[in-house]
């Protein structure tokens, strides 16, 4: 390289080939070191989770309510309470977010709102969610004078609305342009068009898009804080505190009560596993997407 | 369906109706029909459009304007000043501004390091059947609500921090003049550093999960290149790929810096929610998002809720900068690639 005159510079050449493998090798270990350093954490923490909630998994879980601190219960109106949250705030926040995507993809695919939008729905994506809490405890909660069930799925619906925003967008562009045009040269209005074609090209990513957001509010916790509550007691009403799985597991694992530690535990478990299966069947179906 | 059984515009448009109508004027009807369908379903998606920015600028107002008496009680002294008193209603927000910053900085020095080197792993070393499963496994944990890391962390890594790493820290890093501040007082296993930990291993899914994506997106060519006058895997790395995804990776990291500023759940568990600002990252702290899911339904008193809102004013101001500045980036290497 810098001259070619000797052995000696030969020799340094090859030592200083030596140090150059030598130097890869170490950074390539520690780059195997890293992922089993990543997946062992992961496994760590199911791990445990399986180990805690398992124990404490019977069928009284499914079928009992909570119970005062020292006794014996399941986990009923939390998970009733979760499942009525999570329903209703897709009830809500699907149709704005496919709609919202839809102009995005559909009618304003260049224009300026269509940037805007992105760029903000982006940032929603990752925003803090306890700040989603204080918005609609600021624009619910306090107008409403009282904590509700409502208002606690318009929060998580708040939360899936960006994420429905994304996919749905993302996956309209991908529908191919002669489709459009196809139907276009057979007249078809364009609202036609994309409610009878491009949705039904674009339907397994877009399903995925809310099991994905559906996945993301069933473990959230932080905007439900105060918005809809809690409830120690069975409640489906809509308009008052109503239960939810993460938020039980918040006041029942840093309580001192073995017993609602050990709920805890299995209310943790429960959310997982159903967040996993959620997760793994998004994945199939955008997988399966792709082969066809 | 063949050419025979294709249906006509009329036909999908309005079914049933369609066989009625076959004469000039009622054509004429449909197709008005059609197209006030049209105008109505465009509106419609722009007004959601629309709705999305009003959330913003919802979430913007109510925060600014619940924040209010707050702001006008202790003015700029809610930003500098450390005390957080119910009682006397004195709030200054120091602590759990500084808290958020030095768990989120943790989090970044361990979680930064580690999740690029994965990533490096993934994408150069990795043997190809094993690629898909790690990185399905390491997306899982992305999936994994904050709220099983911050039980999880409650209960098995404070205690195991406290037992193991923490008595080590002190024993040997907190002898050392200069670092013992840092490594000062008990093992109390919650605690700053603990919950800086918790976020590392939040945050690594997404850095790899991104630095992976913008590792795979450099041309094979210049890695062939470099390989073909004799680079070894790390200098290809370090010399060809890092550069060309560079803007990338920061934006990746900047979102997992997005991720670990506004994480709640998780630190909430383990930081131990004191309202001071201590030397010590073995003692513990308070972060914004802690201290507001902690204190909001028990704050009562107008200053004292509008104090915690203000709390959330500023997280959000400072998340919203932080992902913006993401966004701008990774959109740059998007164009680049795309």
């Amino acid at each position: 390289m810098r001259s070619n005159d000797g052995k000696i510079n030969a020799r340094s050449r090859s030592a200083l080939y030596g140090a150059r493998r030598r130097r890869s090798a170490v950074m390539m270990i520690l780059s195997v070191g890293a992922t089993l350093l990543g997946l062992g954490w992961l496994v760590a923490i199911l791990g445990e989770l399986f180990w805690q909630g398992f124990s404490g998994l019977s069928l009284a879980v499914f079928t009992e309510m909570t119970p005062p601190p020292g006794a014996d219960g399941g986990l009923l109106n939390p998970i009733v309470g979760s499942l009525i949250l999570t329903v209703l705030a897709v009830v809500i926040g699907t149709p704005i977010g496919i709609l919202a995507g839809t102009y995005m993809a559909e009618y304003g695919r260049h224009d300026r709102l269509s940037m805007v939008v992105r760029f903000i729905n982006d940032i929603l994506l990752s925003a803090p969610s306890i700040v989603v809490g204080l918005f609609v405890y600021e624009v619910m909660v306090a107008p409403m004078g009282h904590f509700s069930g409502l208002a606690g799925a318009v929060a998580l619906a708040v939360i899936v609305i960006p994420v429905v925003v994304r996919t749905t967008e993302d996956m309209l562009m991908l529908v191919p342009d002669q489709l459009r045009e196809a139907a276009a040269s057979i007249g078809l209005p364009r609202a036609l068009t994309i409610m009878r074609v491009c949705y039904r090209a674009a339907k397994a990513g877009m399903i995925t898009g809310v099991l994905l957001a559906i996945a993301r509010i069933s473990g959230e916790t932080a905007p439900l804080l105060f918005t809809a509550l809690n409830n120690q007691f069975w409640s489906t009403n809509l308009n008052a505190p109503m239960a939810s799985l993460p938020t039980v597991i918040f006041q029942f694992a840093l309580s001192p009560y073995k017993e609602w530690q050990k709920l805890a535990w299995t209310g943790a478990l429960i959310i997982t596993l159903s967040v996993l299966a959620i997760s793994i069947v998004a994945r199939t179906l955008s997988a399966s997407r792709k082969s066809s | 369906m063949g050419p025979a059984g294709r249906p006509r515009v009329v036909d999908v448009a309005l079914p049933g109706e369609a066989a009625a109508m076959s004469g000039v004027s009622s054509r004429a009807k449909v197709i008005e029909r059609l197209r006030l369908g049209d105008k109505v379903f465009r509106l419609l998606t722009k007004t959601a459009a629309i709705g999305v920015l009003i959330i913003l600028g919802g979430v913007m107002f109510s925060l600014i304007d619940g924040s209010l008496p707050a702001l006008r009680t202790f003015g700029l002294d809610f930003l500098l000043e450390q005390r957080w008193n119910p009682v006397t209603e004195k709030f200054g927000a120091l602590a759990p501004i500084y808290g958020t910053l030095v768990t989120s900085f943790i989090a970044m020095l361990i979680a930064v390091p580690i999740g690029l080197l994965i990533a490096v792993f993934l994408t150069e070393l990795c043997p190809m059947w094993l690629r898909r499963p790690i990185g399905i496994a390491i997306e899982l944990l992305a999936g994994i609500p904050s709220i099983i890391y911050g039980i999880w962390g409650l209960f098995v890594f404070a205690p195991f921090l406290q037992e193991t790493l923490q008595p080590f820290l002190i024993a040997t890093l907190g002898n050392i003049p200069g670092l013992s501040v840092l490594f000062a007082g008990p093992p109390y296993g919650i605690g700053v550093l603990t919950a800086g930990l918790i976020l590392a291993i939040m945050v690594l899914p997404f850095i790899t999960s991104i630095s992976r994506d913008v590792f795979d997106a450099v041309p094979p060519v210049l890695k062939e290149a470099a390989y073909g006058v004799g680079c070894t895997t790390w200098e290809v790395v370090r010399n060809v790929v890092l550069p060309y995804t560079r803007v990338g990776v920061i934006g990746g990291v900047m979102l997992g810096l997005g991720r670990a500023l506004g994480e709640t759940m998780a630190v909430t568990f383990v930081i131990g929610n004191a309202h001071k600002i201590s030397a010590s990252l073995l003692a513990p702290g308070t972060t914004i998002s802690a201290t507001i899911a902690n204190e909001f339904t028990e704050a009562v008193g107008d200053l004292y809720t509008s104090s915690l809102i203000a709390l959330g004013l500023i997280l959000f101001v400072i998340t919203f900068i932080v992902l913006a500045a993401a966004r701008y980036l990774l959109l740059r290497i998007e164009r680049r690639i795309g």
